[in-house]
């Protein structure tokens, strides 16, 4: 923190108590400015008067030239600890600060506030246990919205008086997909180019630079395609879900829908939910061309390979299969992108600081589910041999 | 409180004061006094910039011209560092209270008296306490969050910590919008009180016909980008139509003859 202290007010005259005692009788003469400036050096001095065993304590502040309540609260203090040591004790102040003290004297009886303690070791088991009871609960909680969402959805295809909101699904599918197209492109560029500078600086030891293209075309499309733009629309659209929705709560929208009687999965969850399982896959497809594209620069000048060359390995290296391995992650990752993105949306609070905890949560959920259900995918393509 | 400076007995003067945005103007050379020591409403429609006014005073926003002078120093085009005078001796309650949401209010309180005092913690938690008092909140509202206060316990907080270095001037935005009317009447109360028995000069932007006719001393509108100003009594009886309306509506006239 930064110490600017010195508080600017102009003290005309110093506040300044001083005590005198004659056997049980104590005289406690306040004079000067009681202001807040000057109450904090005058806390200490106070709290260095001995009273001692005073039957009597006459508090004497028609000196002081200004007061404000903080000053006024440590004359009433004064007082009050006087009278809980038995004595007795009176108080004159200035004539027009008198309706002050009346006024604090009436009203404020309460002890000073206290703080929330600091926990220790205690404390922090307290918050291991709190936290993994959450994490189960939150994965509770967000089964039984994929129900909610599941039942919803099939009803909301199956029941003919409904229909499904078409431009706002339109208007899902350019917001997640269309404008996502040139950061997934630009990112996939650099990734293929990256990607074949390191194949190619490895392979080359081999001699085998020429599976630097082999390496590129199978592990672009198989995983790093699909996973980097899963990742990158997470962080882009999932946010974005759960930014909307949460503000929306925190607007009273999403409960003045509800007494209004729409269904909230279906006019806000089903069209981000369709629209991104729509998007996602084709920008997929999309990051794929664009990487080998990368790649392709990058073999050109670095290892001089021709594009018909290139274009000749890479047909022997992939096939159909490599591609559908790849694209066919793409529509469970959106669902989860855009499944958690809502859910999250609709547990925000209505304060303001909810809507940025629960966004950073969501991406951080979504992005860690991707991962796991990218390996899962792995594990089940090796058992199946595809 | 009133230490120093005693000789002037105007706590804000406006000169010619100009504000607008992207080319509309809102205020065309209003001129207004605040006396030390009144309370003063500020009333108009919606969109005449009562809240934009209040923030050119406390220097949240930047006129395009014109003078505004706080306690005699003049604060248009002032330099953050020379505001720091002018911050410890006003408070502002703003419209939802605006408390810090990651803070207790007790330490909502102690916040200013953190960045200008050197005053020990338990002193700090004496006055917090006090000040709680004085804003009629029950001393477990110390240890609550601001996201578990009612909108008029937030207020009060709010004004709590407006009052936390015992400010000379208080700005007030719009106090009771948003509050039932008992609520409301007990706020005008509070203010009073406080005004009465700290001595505090109160700039007050308000919609509340109640909270005038309870409160305040002198009343300024704005209308037509200018502004006028008056007590109840004597507008009530103004030529410009949307005063008269004001004041004379259904409701300006049940608060009126109440």
């Amino acid at each position: 923190m930064v110490k600017n202290f010195q508080v600017t007010l102009p003290v005309e005259n110093p506040a300044a108590v001083r005590l005198e005692r004659r056997q049980n009788r104590a005289h406690v003469i306040f004079t000067g400015d009681w202001t807040i400036s000057e109450v904090s050096h005058m806390d200490p001095e106070l709290a260095r008067l001995d009273m001692g065993d005073a039957r009597e304590v006459e508090i004497d502040g028609s000196g002081i030239g200004a007061m404000d309540s903080a000053g006024g609260w440590l004359l009433l203090r004064t007082k009050r600890e006087a009278e809980s040591a038995g004595a007795k004790v009176t108080l004159t102040v200035p004539e027009k600060y008198q309706a002050l003290l009346d006024t604090m004297e009436r009203d404020h009886t309460a002890p000073p506030v206290t703080h929330p303690p600091h926990r220790g070791m205690v404390g922090l088991l307290e918050r291991t246990g709190e936290g993994t009871m959450h994490v189960l609960r939150q994965g509770y909680d967000l089964l039984g919205f994929l129900g909610r969402v599941t039942i919803e959805a099939i009803e909301a295809i199956l029941a003919p008086r409904r229909e499904l909101p078409f431009p706002a699904l339109v208007h899902q599918i350019e917001e997640t997909g269309v404008t996502a197209l040139p950061i997934v492109g630009l990112l996939a560029f650099l990734l293929g180019v990256v990607l074949a500078y390191q194949g190619a600086d490895q392979l080359k030891r081999f001699g085998a630079q020429i599976y630097t293209i082999d390496f590129l075309g199978v592990g672009f499309l198989r995983e790093l395609g699909g996973l980097v733009t899963a990742i990158i629309i997470a962080g882009r659209s999932g946010s974005a879900f759960t930014a909307q929705i949460g503000t929306m709560r925190v607007n009273e929208e999403i409960d003045a829908m509800q007494t209004i009687g729409l269904n909230i999965a279906e006019v806000l969850v089903l069209p981000r939910v369709i629209g991104l399982v729509i998007a996602l896959p084709i920008l997929t497809l999309f990051a794929d061309i664009v990487g080998i594209i990368g790649g392709l620069v990058m073999t050109y000048f670095d290892l001089g390979i021709t594009i018909p060359a290139f274009m000749r390995e890479l047909k022997g290296a992939i096939n159909v299969n490599t591609l559908m391995v790849g694209l066919i992650k793409a529509p469970v990752f959106a669902f989860v992108i855009a499944l958690v993105g809502c859910f999250e949306g609709m547990r925000v609070e209505r304060n303001a600081a909810s809507v940025g905890k629960l966004t950073t949560r969501s991406v951080v959920e979504s992005i860690f589910l991707i991962i796991a259900i990218d390996a899962a995918f792995s594990i089940l393509f090796s058992v199946l041999g595809i | 409180m009133s230490a120093g400076g005693q000789k002037d007995d105007v706590a804000i003067r406006i000169r010619g004061l100009v504000n607008g945005f992207g080319g509309s103007v809102i205020h065309d050379h209003i001129d207004l006094d605040v006396k030390r020591g009144e309370v003063l409403g500020v009333v108009g429609g919606s969109g005449t910039g009562k809240s934009v006014l209040l923030r050119s005073i406390v220097g949240l926003n930047h006129p395009l011209s014109g003078s505004i002078k706080v306690f005699g120093q003049e604060t248009v085009g002032m330099q953050p560092e020379e505001m720091r005078g002018l911050q410890v001796r006003w408070g502002v309650l703003f419209q939802e209270g605006a408390l810090f949401s990651s803070q207790t209010v007790a330490q909502n309180i102690q916040v200013p008296m953190r960045r200008w005092t050197h005053m020990s913690q338990s002193l700090m938690d004496e006055l917090a306490a006090m000040k709680l008092s004085l804003v009629g909140l029950p001393a477990d509202a110390a240890k609550k969050f601001p996201s578990e206060l009612s909108g008029g316990m937030k207020k009060r907080a709010g004004l709590a910590r407006a009052l936390a270095l015992d400010p000379e001037l208080v700005f007030l935005d719009e106090p009771t919008a948003g509050l039932d009317p008992i609520s409301a009447a007990q706020f005008d109360q509070l203010v009073r009180d406080l005004q009465r028995s700290l001595g505090l000069t109160v700039f007050m932007v308000t919609h509340d016909i109640d909270t005038l006719r309870a409160t305040t001393d002198r009343i300024a509108v704005l209308v037509k980008k200018k502004i006028k100003v008056g007590t109840v009594k004597t507008l009530v009886n103004d030529t410009d139509p949307w005063i008269h309306e004001y004041f004379s509506g259904p409701r300006g006239h049940a608060a009126l003859n109440s």
